[in-house]
């Protein structure tokens, strides 16, 4: 009783932790520009595939960075030409854009279900409690603490910062607006990507896997970044 | 000018009338009633994203309400198809009026993921409820419309007919909203709640108001689909036919009367063609969604009143370089 009381605790948090990446994302680019970001749950399940293909075809490791680059390059193509379109405009691209991620999935690797050998080490067993993956609490942890030192120790988080609280300001004081726009949305596609390829190998990866984790996140995200941006 | 506007609805209505006597194929009518009923819908959202500016992401699911709603008491409880498809409508506004009570408390993005949020519990509601709805089964065997008087709806012509008539009424209802003052008071919603609040109106009710008239709209398109199709799943519920009619509102032209009407009966069509593309069509429609979105942000009646505008601009260029020579 104990055990599956602890099982289902270290599950939760380990789910939470996961969770908290994605939301991580979603609530720097909605709290730092203001963009209702959709299709951050595509980048999510691109940031996966990407893992899944990238490290079983060619043993590489630059899923994270594939997703960041793409990130940033649908803040160039899409998000920043909409800037100051009416508030309706960006938030129905970030749906087009969703809805082509998932198609685009969906045509390069089919719609089956794939799953992925865990790059880590050994499941953790400890008084009868199975902690497989008690990796991605500490790893999701530490992207957590990471980004909050980056944004209030360093000058490149500041000038982050800076144009959350106000653009024009930030753009008088020789920061460039654009720059750190894409910048947020590069941190946004990796820590998607990383909190995908950390829980792709406990679940399984499909294109609309991105759809379930936005739906769930969506709430929690956007009442996070109040506290976040104030 | 308003009654070229005027000549150009009733040209199109009276295309609409004499397509099933030149089409002769009944998948054409049965592609194009389907686009119909969706139009209606479609119609509908526009009200409340549109003319309101509040994006409702709930709307399919609110149609499928309306359709579940004629499903059930027809198939379950024998209820004659007219009484049901009247209910479908009130069924929607019912369940609307709480949604919107609580939703419409909350602003721009917040409210979109409110309803997003309904949309999604709707759809649980009718795949999970086995005893009501019939789960994933669904529910079959709907019967046809029943004739009013003389009139039979056993074909896809007559059928086709039913459906035109009803998108011609509420393309006429919504028409007499929008430009009334009612119509006006949404609009200066969208423009900014704050000086419309300043001006005295009451922002509750009137955004209330336009979100019910829009579940109404989609209460009743849910019913004529449910007496259209025949068969009702789950999916009807599903995101995807939200954003659907969001991309035939986005592509037809927002906030417009025209916009949505056009948007549904053009999109379905390319869709035709693109069907050797199934359900890789988004690789298509997502980035024409954006380009849209950027490069047209007023559709396709956007483009037609900025072409009309530059025709007359040339016209008077021309006539005073004229009075020029002259």
């Amino acid at each position: 009783m104990v055990d599956l009381f602890l099982q289902q605790v270290l599950n939760g948090l380990t789910l939470g932790g996961v969770y908290s990446l994605v939301a991580l994302g979603l609530t720097v680019v909605y709290g730092i520009m203001a963009v209702p970001n959709f299709a951050h749950g595509a980048f999510y399940m691109v940031g996966a595939f990407a893992a899944f293909y990238l490290t079983s075809r060619f043993g590489l490791n630059y899923w994270a960075a594939m997703a960041a680059a793409l990130a940033m390059l649908a803040e160039r193509l899409v998000f920043r030409p909409l800037r100051n379109a009416p508030g309706l405009s960006p938030m129905i691209a970030a749906i087009g854009l969703m809805l082509f991620l998932q198609a685009g999935a969906q045509a390069l690797w089919g719609t089956d279900f794939q799953r992925m050998s865990p790059p880590w080490p050994g499941v953790i067993e400890w008084s009868g409690v199975i902690a497989p993956i008690q990796w991605l609490l500490i790893i999701g942890g530490a992207f957590g603490l990471v980004l909050q030192l980056f944004l209030h120790h360093t000058a490149t988080g500041a000038t982050i910062l800076a144009v959350a609280q106000n653009r024009e300001g930030a753009a008088l004081m020789g920061i460039d607006p654009r720059k750190v726009g894409m910048l947020t949305f590069g941190i946004s596609g990796a820590l998607a990507a990383v909190a995908a390829a950390l829980y792709a190998p406990i679940n399984l990866i499909y294109p609309a896997m991105g759809q379930i984790v936005i739906l769930s996140l969506r709430p929690q995200g956007l009442f996070a970044l109040e506290a976040r941006t104030s | 000018m308003k009654n070229s506007c005027s000549f150009g609805w009733l040209a199109l209505f009276a295309l609409g009338l004499v397509l099933p006597l030149l089409v002769h194929n009944d998948y054409s009518l049965t592609v194009m009633s389907t686009a119909y009923i969706f139009a209606l819908a479609t119609v509908g959202l526009n009200l409340i994203t549109g003319y309101t500016g509040q994006f409702n992401l709930a709307h399919g699911g609110f149609m499928a309400i309306g359709a579940y709603t004629v499903g059930i008491l027809t198939v379950d409880h024998g209820v004659p198809f007219w009484a049901a498809f009247a209910l479908s409508g009130v069924v929607c506004v019912v369940l609307g009026f709480f949604v919107g009570i609580l939703s419409l408390r909350l602003r721009g993005n917040y409210f979109s993921i409110f309803t997003l949020c309904v949309g999604y519990i709707i759809f649980l509601v009718i795949e999970k409820w086995d005893s009501l709805t019939h789960g994933v089964v669904g529910i079959i065997g709907i019967n046809a419309p029943p004739g009013i008087g003389p009139i039979t709806f056993d074909s896809p012509r007559s059928l086709y007919y039913l459906t035109l008539a009803f998108l011609a009424l509420g393309m006429w209802l919504m028409h007499r909203i929008v430009d009334s003052l009612l119509g006006h008071t949404f609009v200066a919603i969208r423009n900014s709640e704050n000086l419309a609040q300043a001006l005295g109106i009451d922002l509750m009710s009137n955004k209330l108001l336009a979100f019910l008239i829009s579940t109404f709209y989609a209460g009743i398109a849910g019913g004529l689909y449910a007496g259209f199709v025949r068969f009702l799943g789950p999916d009807l519920a599903s995101i995807d036919h939200t954003f659907d009619m969001t991309m035939y509102v986005v592509v037809g032209g927002i906030g417009t009367l025209a916009g949505p009407l056009i948007g549904a009966l053009a999109v379905p069509w390319i869709t035709q063609y693109l069907q050797f593309m199934q359900d890789y069509r988004f690789l298509v429609f997502g980035p024409l969604l954006i380009v849209l979105l950027i490069f047209l942000p007023n559709g396709l009646v956007g483009l037609y009143i900025s072409a009309r505008r530059r025709l007359s601009d040339a016209h008077v260029r021309a006539a005073s370089r004229g009075d020029g020579h002259a």
